[in-house]
């Protein structure tokens, strides 16, 4: 109870002294997480919304693999990440490994599914007609799906949503592809579990606390946002 | 998207940059948080340190993912410029390995001299033990004490953490547990549920070498060779014999150069 609590002190104090090294960390998980939403979002956003309302031959089993994708264990794509990025690996001649490119590609590979996931769902969700109208009244595709896409637009923020938090609080994929490197690729979650297996526990409730408090105000904005939306 | 990529990379590198992968004795212990950046600051480099544990370190070095290696495993090491994969070794510092435990010591071990009698102790009361259980050199320095007492270590008494040391001892502590540490790593941790019951056998000492990876070219040799010159320099040796003894009343490592 007393390391909780001297935990919340040293996070106060950590923020309000507005400590260069939890800065750089604070700075490095939104600088990676945001990257890889954006490109998640680039590639499951259009995904999502054609296999909502596509119909094409082994349209299941493009959606099995998105399913699948969605539960896919981040450790498992920090390990494949590596070996492809590893100097030794096929992409070693990047030199990305060790690098936050890396730590934004795991990520990316993690969030898309989930975004794209989602944003299928609610895709679905729609009116099903209501394309087949758009179309019939001239339409472009393109115009139709902008249209369809307008219409789920609650479900396609809640998309963006889990892919964030997914990657945002993800551990074992960034350190195995970025390696905790100080001042470099240390984010939040691999500097909680530095500091746990330094026995610094007071600080990594701090850093906890700032991840937590991350997680909500971007929760928050995304539902204002989805308000704004209804 | 392999466009907008470079740009976070081109503002996170630095122009030149080496990757060292250590244990995480080194690096928890904060020793190389004070002997890294004076390095850094007299070449104008950056020194990407990736804390592991010494089998994952040579596994790195072995990849070609990490330049210069800083590891206590010594056989394993050998077994390493043996094949090949190591361009020079050399040794750094040493400290020693010690048995820790809790205070009441229900196996009896405590002032003990012999540390595999000690395990063997352990071993028969079948009080926790928690093993590092991973590719650390501690691991490894654990398994040829376990093989010298002619002991196979199983049972519900065996705990195999697969974790680093810290997270080890945090286990320890949990479980009113045995473990075997390095000095540095248990000092630096201030855990007053665990105690220093068996030290002192020659058996324990714990070795640290750093060593160049082979086929490096250009700038990375450069650097691998004068990060390998900067730990085995009197001064570095200096500042490793002072680490700690302020804070925690002792020399945390001693300096030994070949």
């Amino acid at each position: 109870m007393e390391a909780i609590a001297r935990g919340f002190v040293e996070a106060l104090g950590l923020l309000f002294r507005g400590d260069p090294g939890v800065r750089e960390v604070l700075l490095l998980s939104l600088k990676v997480s945001g990257t890889a939403l954006l490109f998640a979002t680039l590639i499951g956003i259009p995904l999502g919304a054609w296999l909502g309302f596509a119909r094409f031959p082994g349209r299941r089993l493009v959606i099995a693999l998105i399913y699948t994708g969605m539960g896919f264990p981040p450790v498992v794509i920090g390990l494949l990440v590596y070996l492809f990025l590893s100097r030794s690996g096929p992409l070693g001649f990047l030199g990305w490994l060790f690098n936050p490119p890396a730590m934004v590609l795991a990520q990316t590979i993690i969030a898309f599914p989930l975004v794209a996931g989602f944003t299928m769902a609610a895709v679905i969700g729609v009116n099903p007609g209501l394309r087949q109208q758009l179309l019939s009244l001239g339409a472009t595709s393109w115009q139709a799906t902008l249209a369809l896409l307008r219409e789920a637009r609650v479900g396609v923020v809640v998309s963006l949503v889990a892919g964030f938090g997914a990657i945002i609080s993800e551990v074992g994929a960034v350190m195995m592809v970025g390696g905790n490197i100080e001042g470099h690729t240390r984010v939040l979650t691999t500097a909680i579990v530095q500091l746990t297996r330094m026995g610094a526990f007071a600080a990594a409730i701090a850093l906890g606390l700032i991840l937590l408090a991350l997680s909500f105000l971007v929760n928050l904005g995304m539902l204002r946002l989805q308000g704004r939306m209804e | 998207m392999l466009l907008v990529f470079p740009s976070i990379y081109a503002c996170s590198k630095t122009p030149a940059s080496i990757t060292l992968a250590t244990t995480t004795s080194t690096y928890d212990s904060g020793l190389l948080g004070e002997l890294i950046p004076p390095f850094e600051k007299e070449q104008g480099v950056t020194v990407k340190v990736v804390a592991v544990g010494s089998g994952q370190a040579l596994a790195l070095g072995e990849r070609g993912d990490a330049d210069v290696l800083l590891v206590h495993d010594p056989q394993a090491e050998e077994d390493f410029m043996a094949k090949g994969l190591g361009e020079v070794r050399r040794r750094v510092m040493y400290n020693d390995f010690i048995i820790v435990g809790p205070p009441q010591d229900p196996a009896g071990i405590r002032g003990l001299k012999d540390a595999a009698q000690a395990l063997s102790g352990i071993a028969r009361a079948g009080v926790p033990f928690v093993s590092r259980g991973d590719n650390s050199g501690t691991y490894s320095k654990e398994k040829a004490l376990w093989t010298k007492a002619g002991i196979t270590p199983e049972g519900a008494w065996y705990l195999s953490a697969g974790q680093g040391m810290g997270e080890t001892l945090n286990l320890a502590r949990e479980k009113a547990a045995y473990t075997l540490s390095d000095r540095a790593t248990f000092l630096s941790q201030n855990k007053p549920e665990l105690e220093v019951l068996v030290e002192g056998d020659a058996a324990l000492q714990n070795i640290y070498h750093v060593i160049m990876v082979k086929g490096l070219s250009g700038k990375e040799a450069e650097l691998a060779r004068k990060l390998m010159d900067y730990f085995t320099s009197a001064q570095t040796q200096e500042r490793i014999a002072s680490f700690g003894v302020e804070k925690y009343g002792q020399r945390l490592f001693f300096p030994y150069p070949e």
